[in-house]
């Protein structure tokens, strides 16, 4: 029995880094509509970024958390201004082949920079060590990512749902043209929200600094997963991000722990069986815009 | 105005020709031929990818250290006096590989190919080279096939292969009393065939493979590969993966508390590995390793001279195509020309001592054997200047650090 559950446990704590790093691409589909496939590609920025502030400027974990998101953040609102806002209008295909070839710009600019073999990363201060209950154990940092994971997400959720911002950037999406009859300028509001779900993908490339490789890399094959899990969860809705991040975490500890050969298959088996029965996903058609 | 400049360009024309000629009878008279009058050497290797910095474009500033000395050492009576670089990138693919290697034979006139990480491209170059008649000497890709079931006569394996890791990490950490095994290794031919060879050297050796596990390949999330492995409670728990899977291993292999647990044996370890994860995290790792910078003072004279072209310490692959790429052109010295079944003559057999060979001798079968290292990843107080990362446990004489001929290869 115990096995199970110390895998259980561990799918859990997997599960809430991935509903994290998937949240972004939920905001950013949800309000714009925009398949962001550089997603992969800005967490990794996320991660280089603390790894390069750590050894440049002696910038620490805790500190990166909060500065990383911010830059990124301007990142995202130059690239709406420069790019994403030009396509809005056309089919999305257009938008998701640019942030593909801007994904593909970012790594090859990274890996000019840094090469391709990674960072070193301090493994950060408080955050040592393993939690103990019963004969389950589970690595310090891997509770404290879950418990942030979902506190952000619980936090966007809130704004987006419950305060008058949230529900100014929901009628610009739905109803462009009568929210800016009622007097809001809602060109402003597009700008913000695409920079805030590229800040998210940078916060979750901070948080797998201490425990991923950084790399060039290190998005182009995570950003596959996190397609799956907004995909399973329903495209644009966080809750359904939030379930399928754990959906998918359990899926793949109980793969690696059962059919090690087959972990990463049966993510995308899960993902296809949902498709075939709820195509929107499992949340897909209460919440997204 | 014209007539003269036309009648200075045929001057100028026929003058080169002349000097062309005269070289060309230089060579003769030496008692060979070069051919186009230049020797080309080929480096195709990974210019973008997971093992560029390993390998990729500082392999060929290792090779210029190669012609560099040759020509030093020769001058005048140089053989090749014109020496060529052409670089490709393979991109890991053996069928991109193929291609690239067919070019550069053909259209580029290289007389060798060097380098190729990636077994299955290696494997491909081989097969080329084979059917060109042209040289082929394996650098940076691990597999026995390229000695043994795929063997030819135009190809070589300069530094190192899977077997030998496996017989130097395997029956070191046996006989160091870490008996009981677990392995975790990525699903594809390159840890398949690690894997086979460590649990060949460690039951060899007298220890027992528990269990051993495979996992997705490219894989970010170890978490319960690491609790699975750890579950029969092995001494030694190995990891095959390369490059980023193995950051990723052994950064949640260190989360999750496992060193005290478990010692950590390492596969293929480039020093590059060790820079990129921190000297912290690899500490107390035990691993082999076919040349290392800092072993003693020709190696670090070596690896100075490097440092001062590319701003980076050499990893073994930098100098093994040093090596490989002198003692290529020393062979086309001695036989006056750039044919490969007489460079082939003078290279099979030699014995060979230099800055990354020690105690080498190119065998029967092209597996160049040679002296190779136990290493263990310093502590990061143990470091007295960058990339000074690895404190040499023992030194495997060439004969114990290879398997024998194998019996599938016949040349």
């Amino acid at each position: 029995m115990s096995p199970f559950v110390q895998y259980t446990v561990q799918g859990l704590a997997a599960g809430g880094f991935y509903a994290l790093a998937a949240l972004g691409l939920a905001v950013i589909f949800g309000v714009l509509g925009v398949v962001n496939f550089s997603h992969g590609a800005v967490y990794m920025l996320g991660a280089v970024a603390a790894a390069v502030l750590l050894d440049v400027i002696h910038v620490h974990f805790w500190v990166a958390l909060m500065v990383v998101p911010i830059l990124l953040f301007l990142f995202g609102v130059l690239m709406e201004r420069l790019f994403i806002r030009w396509l809005l209008r056309l089919d999305p295909l257009y938008n998701f082949l640019l942030t593909f070839g801007l994904s593909l710009i970012l790594v090859d600019l990274v890996k000019r920079r840094y090469g391709v073999s990674g960072l070193p990363y301090e493994r950060p201060a408080g955050l040592d060590g393993q939690l103990h209950i019963g004969d389950i154990s589970l690595p310090t940092y891997s509770v404290f990512v879950c418990l942030l994971s979902l506190l952000v997400c619980g936090l966007v959720w809130l704004l987006l749902t419950r305060t008058r911002i949230g529900m100014i950037v929901r009628a610009s999406t739905e109803d462009a043209d009568r929210t800016r009859a009622l007097g809001i300028n809602v060109g402003r509001w597009v700008t913000p929200v695409f920079g805030f779900g590229i800040a998210l993908a940078g916060l979750a490339g901070v948080m797998a600094a201490p425990f991923r490789a950084i790399t060039a890399d290190m998005g182009s094959n995570f950003v596959i997963i996190l397609f799956a899990v907004v995909v399973i969860g329903g495209l644009g809705s966080i809750l359904g991000a939030v379930v399928a991040g754990f959906l998918v975490g359990l899926v793949e500890a109980y793969g690696q722990a059962y059919a090690p050969a087959f972990a990463q298959v049966a993510i995308f088996v899960l993902m296809a069986g949902v498709v075939l029965f709820r195509p929107a996903g499992l949340f897909g058609r209460d919440e997204s815009a | 105005m014209r007539k003269k400049s036309a009648a200075v360009l045929a001057a100028a024309v026929c003058g080169s020709l002349a000097l062309a000629s005269c070289a060309g009878g230089g060579t003769n008279a030496a008692g060979g031929k070069l051919s186009n009058d230049k020797v080309v050497i080929g480096v195709l290797n990974d210019q973008s990818g997971v093992y560029k910095d390993l390998s990729g474009p500082n392999s060929a500033v290792a090779i210029q250290m190669a012609i560099d000395d040759y020509k030093a050492k020769y001058g005048t009576k140089a053989v090749a006096k014109t020496i060529e670089i052409v670089t490709a990138d393979h991109q890991n693919k053996p069928d991109i590989a193929n291609t690239k290697a067919q070019e550069m034979y053909d259209r580029q006139n290289a007389d060798i190919i060097l380098d190729v990480p990636t077994s299955s491209a290696a494997l491909a170059v081989a097969t080329v080279a084979n059917a060109k008649k042209k040289l082929f000497i394996d650098i940076t890709a691990g597999t026995t096939a390229l000695t043994g079931k795929s063997c030819n006569k135009y190809t070589y394996a300069w530094a190192y292969d899977t077997a030998m890791l496996a017989k130097g990490t395997g029956s070191a950490v046996v006989k160091n009393g870490g008996k009981s095994w677990s392995i975790v290794y990525p699903d594809y031919a390159f840890g398949q065939d690690m894997t086979k060879s460590f649990t060949a050297a460690v039951t060899g050796a007298g220890g027992t493979v528990q269990q051993s596990i495979p996992t997705p390949f490219p894989n970010d999330n170890f978490a319960t590969f690491i609790t699975k492995a750890a579950s029969t409670k092995p001494q030694v728990i190995g990891i095959m993966a390369a490059g980023g899977d193995l950051i990723n291993f052994v950064k949640q292999y260190n989360q999750a508390g496992m060193q005290t647990k478990a010692q950590l044996a390492v596969g293929l370890m480039f020093i590059t590995d060790i820079h990129s994860l921190g000297v912290d995290q690899f500490a107390g790792t035990t691993f082999t390793d076919p040349w290392y910078w800092n072993f003693d003072a020709k190696n670090k004279a070596w690896a100075d001279r490097f440092l001062a072209k590319t701003g980076t310490r050499p990893t073994f692959a930098h100098a093994a195509n040093y090596s490989a790429a002198l003692n290529y052109l020393e062979a086309v010295q001695a036989a006056g020309t750039d044919n490969a079944d007489a460079v082939r003559k003078q290279l099979d057999g030699k014995k060979i001592n230099d800055v990354f060979l020690r105690n080498g001798e190119i065998r029967s079968d092209h597996r160049v054997v040679h002296d190779v290292y136990l290493a263990q990843v310093k502590s990061k107080d143990q470091v007295t200047e960058p990339w000074d990362y690895e404190k040499i446990l023992q030194t495997i004489p060439a004969a114990d650090a290879f398997e024998p001929v194998s019996a599938a290869c016949k040349l």
